[in-house]
């Protein structure tokens, strides 16, 4: 049934044009991680209907069945509002992302010299193994050597190879410019940080993944939380965790630049560092160590250093001021801040638009 | 794919049963088709060609992905057409298909003699490739999105149809417009003839005026446009709208794929409940070996399983044929039943008249959904069905039982099944306000608008008459007028101006 397809394609074609349009308003809303397999997305989208003359239904209707007059069964009821999956790969994503939020490209630090040997099938070469014989090439060229020696008789075709027909598929080395990245995630998990704020920091530690993922081969992550001290999990622990007590903020910096020393050297990696936190910090002298170290032992191996304040109500962490007073001049330096799930595409602009 | 030898075999013999039992239908020609073939022809309504619409796409991964999750699984489809076309599911089992096919002729039957599918072409299946053509080349010529906005305008449209056009007369051909060059004649106000000096009195000069005033009220309200309310909207457009040629055309094709189907809205439960009393009539006293007894009972009941919550339109049909049936055999009807108000009388009620068969086969005949409960729906039914009205509770959002009561029963039945429980909207005026501006009216029953989708098809319908258009509605109890404007939607208070009478 091929006219199906056409008209499924169609459909899909719609429902990926409006997810595209409507990408900036929805950037924290999408169930990022309802669903997602092998570097494909799936983002449910509202179901996409004729608008029609409809009553509205009222929850009124007549049924059958045994039951009392009281409270009857929920389930049931009501067609279940269809809720359509658009699925995507993370590419594609960070395309529209990049397209919806105006994102300058990444230009990855120096290093256009560094080399990998990437390659693939695209020759043709007279020796190597059995395994990657080209059938027809080998045969065209026997068949070649038969017509050209006069050997070739079409009432009985008959074809065999000798040894110097045959043609194997050969790799090609491409020099493909290389570039090292990685990205340390850093939360602060002290009893502050509701589910809200992680829900936020989870959002946008999505899509800047999705982004910088697709200007690198081979990005490594790294999740940093902290309390009051600070350590390294893993990306599930990283959005589950719930930790309570203080914060010192300096433990994860120190933790980060421990780390930054022992695995990413700054001459060939990019490193970027994303710290989410709602501000409050335990004290002031703390602050001041954080901004020190910030300063000259985490920026000079950075390509990019974002801070994004999450702020619940209530709170007003002074964090964010602290770092602009000292850093705000720094063009390594991204500070934003994230009152609500409609503010994470904003957020993300000023991380990204510096394009570093 | 044609039907392999055995099932051939099985269509031969329940056709003629079929015919003995007497029902009567177009050739039946059946096709076996895979499951994704029957899920694509779902999406097209049945048909192996329809014009290319997103809609059909989005069906299709529904049912798709619902039936890869094991959700649902279509048994059958049948198409009302002359053959009647209807596919089975190949690897279903050889009881299930013979049930299938038994279910099948009687929709055939009901499509055949049912008055309301008297007037649809029975040659759909080639008029709908036509249409598919016709779009297809459309979009070559104008671009594919361009199309597509129109057809999604006139589709968001399409319940705009007379149901009752099957009954009216043909539209009249407008009137000849010969005497235009002379100009309007004066009206005439006729006199009685009168001495002089009694005319006076026998034509009183009031009289005379307000009759004056009368006719030519008539002749303004003649010159109105549609004379009288209009529930064929998109006939209306069709031949008033100022549209493009290609765009008349796409519009044809929608109302008239829309009035093919409209006998299929209007007779769910009766279609369905004629086909399941015939597939359990054929299934049971002709063509079901011993083995296949408990599979056969197992689908059958699956089919008419009453699920919590929700009407089955297959349980409602069957039971109330079956309801008639037994009524008619007995003589449980007439005024002499009527007047009956003894329970054990009337329990024990039995004249053995055995009118039941020509009873059910003369409704099937005559009736549609509406007229079909409204008729036969007794309060003794409904309390051997176990019928009630739920109701959402709008505090706590649960859905409970509101009623067991008959009368309400019926009320919301009615209520669900007329119009196919959509809103009944009218043209009024076609020149509002003497600006060309569209009014329509919503009868309001009771139920109120889903407004969003008002609002989004009212800027559909903006967008065909390239006018304003206005329609009439109550919100929560208050009187307003919804709009469009072209650009965005309007919305204006009727409470304050008081409404004009008779509308």
């Amino acid at each position: 049934m091929p006219k199906i397809e056409s008209d499924l394609t169609r459909f899909r074609q719609i429902v990926r044009g409006r997810v595209r349009e409507e990408l900036r308003r929805h950037l924290g809303r999408y169930e990022m991680f309802g669903r997602r397999g092998d570097q494909v997305v799936s983002i449910p989208v509202p179901h996409l209907d004729l608008p029609r003359f409809v009553h509205d239904s009222g929850g009124r209707g007549v049924g059958q069945g045994e039951g009392e007059g009281g409270e009857g069964r929920r389930a049931g009821d009501q067609p279940g509002e269809h809720i359509l999956e658009a699925e995507f790969t993370v590419e594609e994503l960070a395309r529209m992302l990049g397209e919806a939020l105006e994102l300058p490209r990444i230009r990855p630090r120096g290093r256009d010299e560094l080399q990998t040997r990437s390659g693939r099938y695209t020759g043709i070469s007279r020796a190597g193994p059995e395994s990657l014989r080209h059938f027809r090439r080998s045969y065209r060229q026997a068949l070649r050597r038969l017509v050209i020696s006069g050997g070739y008789d079409p009432s009985q075709p008959r074809v065999a190879l000798v040894r110097a027909d045959r043609r194997y598929r050969a790799w090609k080395p491409r020099p493909e410019p290389f570039a090292n990245a990685a990205i340390l995630y850093v939360m602060d998990v002290s009893g502050s940080m509701g589910d809200d704020q992680k829900e936020i920091v989870r959002a946008e530690t999505f899509w800047l993944d999705a982004w910088i993922r697709s200007h690198y081969h081979g990005l490594r992550t790294v999740y940093v939380v902290h309390d009051a001290a600070a350590r390294e999990v893993d990306r599930d622990t990283f959005f589950r965790i719930r930790e309570s007590g203080g914060t010192v903020i300096s433990s994860a910096y120190t933790l980060c630049a421990q780390i930054l020393d022992e695995r990413f050297p700054a001459a060939d990696w990019n490193v970027y560092l994303f710290h989410f936190s709602d501000g409050e910090n335990y004290s002031r002298q703390d602050t001041e160590r954080c901004l020190d170290i910030l300063a000259q032992r985490l920026l000079p191996c950075l390509n990019l250093f974002g801070y994004g304040q999450v702020e619940s109500l209530g709170t007003r962490g002074d964090f964010y001021d602290a770092l602009r007073a000292r850093l705000g001049g720094d063009e390594r330096v991204a500070l934003s801040r994230i009152r609500d799930r409609d503010a994470i595409s904003d957020s993300i602009r000023t991380f990204l638009r510096a394009g570093r | 794919m044609t039907l392999p030898a055995d099932l051939a075999r099985e269509q031969e013999r329940i056709e003629a049963f079929a015919r003995e039992l007497g029902l009567t239908f177009f050739p039946v020609v059946f096709e076996l088709v895979d499951y994704r073939e029957m899920n694509a022809l779902a999406a097209y309504d049945g048909f192996p060609t329809r014009y290319p619409h997103w809609r059909f796409g989005m069906e299709f991964q529904q049912l798709r992905k619902s039936y890869e999750y094991g959700l649902h699984k279509i048994y059958e489809m049948v198409v009302n057409n002359d053959p009647t076309y209807a596919y089975l599911l190949e690897g279903n089992a050889f009881v299930d298909q013979k049930l299938v096919m038994a279910h099948v002729y009687g929709h055939a039957d009901f499509f055949r003699n049912n008055v309301y599918f008297a007037h649809t072409n029975r040659k759909v299946i080639d008029a709908m490739a036509n249409h598919a053509t016709r779009i297809r080349r459309y979009q070559e010529r104008h671009g594919v999105e361009k199309v597509e906005r129109f057809l999604d305008a006139c589709l968001s449209l399409d319940d705009l149809v007379d149901p009752n056009a099957a009954f009216r007369a043909p539209a009249r051909p407008p009137a000849v417009l010969e005497a235009e060059d002379e100009g309007p004649p004066e009206p005439q106000v006729p006199r009685l003839p009168a001495k002089p000096y009694l005319d006076r009195y026998v034509n009183p000069p009031q009289a005379l005026e307000a009759e004056r005033r009368r006719i030519e009220r008539a002749r303004e309200a003649s010159r109105r446009l549609p004379p009288a309310p209009e529930r064929d909207v998109l006939g209306f457009l069709l031949h008033h709208a100022p549209l493009e040629t290609w765009e008349r055309d796409v519009l044809a094709i929608v109302r008239e794929e829309s009035y093919y189907f409209l006998p299929q809205r209007q007779t769910k439960v009766m279609n369905e409940g004629w086909a399941s009393y015939w597939h359990s009539v054929i299934m049971t006293t002709r063509c079901l070996s011993g083995a296949e007894f408990v599979d056969y009972a197992d689908h059958h009941s699956g089919t008419v399983a009453a699920t919590p919550g929700r009407l089955n339109p297959y349980k409602l049909g069957l039971e109330l044929f079956r309801d008639i049936e037994r009524r008619w055999d007995r003589g449980q009807f007439g005024p002499e039943w009527e007047r009956c108000d003894d329970m054990a009388e009337r329990e024990r009620w039995d004249r053995r008249l055995g009118l039941g068969r020509q009873k059910i086969f003369e409704v099937r005949r005559l009736h549609c959904d509406s007229t079909f409960l409204d008729e036969f729906l007794t309060p003794e039914f409904c309390e051997e069905q176990a019928l009630f009205v739920f109701e959402r509770q709008p505090k706590s959002g649960a859905t409970r039982v509101a009623s067991r009561q008959f009368d309400e029963i019926k009320r919301a039945l009615l209520f669900q099944f007329t119009n196919g429980g959509r809103p009944v909207i009218e043209l009024l005026d076609a020149n509002y306000g003497n600006r060309g501006e569209l009014l329509l009216v919503h009868r309001h029953a009771g139920v109120d608008l889903r407004l969003d989708w008002a609002r989004e098809a009212l800027g559909n319908l903006a967008s065909i008459w390239r006018r304003p258009v206005k329609l009439e509605t109550r919100v929560a109890g208050r009187a307003v007028r919804l709009g469009h404007d072209g650009s965005r939607p309007t919305e204006e208070s009727l409470e304050s101006t008081a409404q004009a009478a008779g509308r």
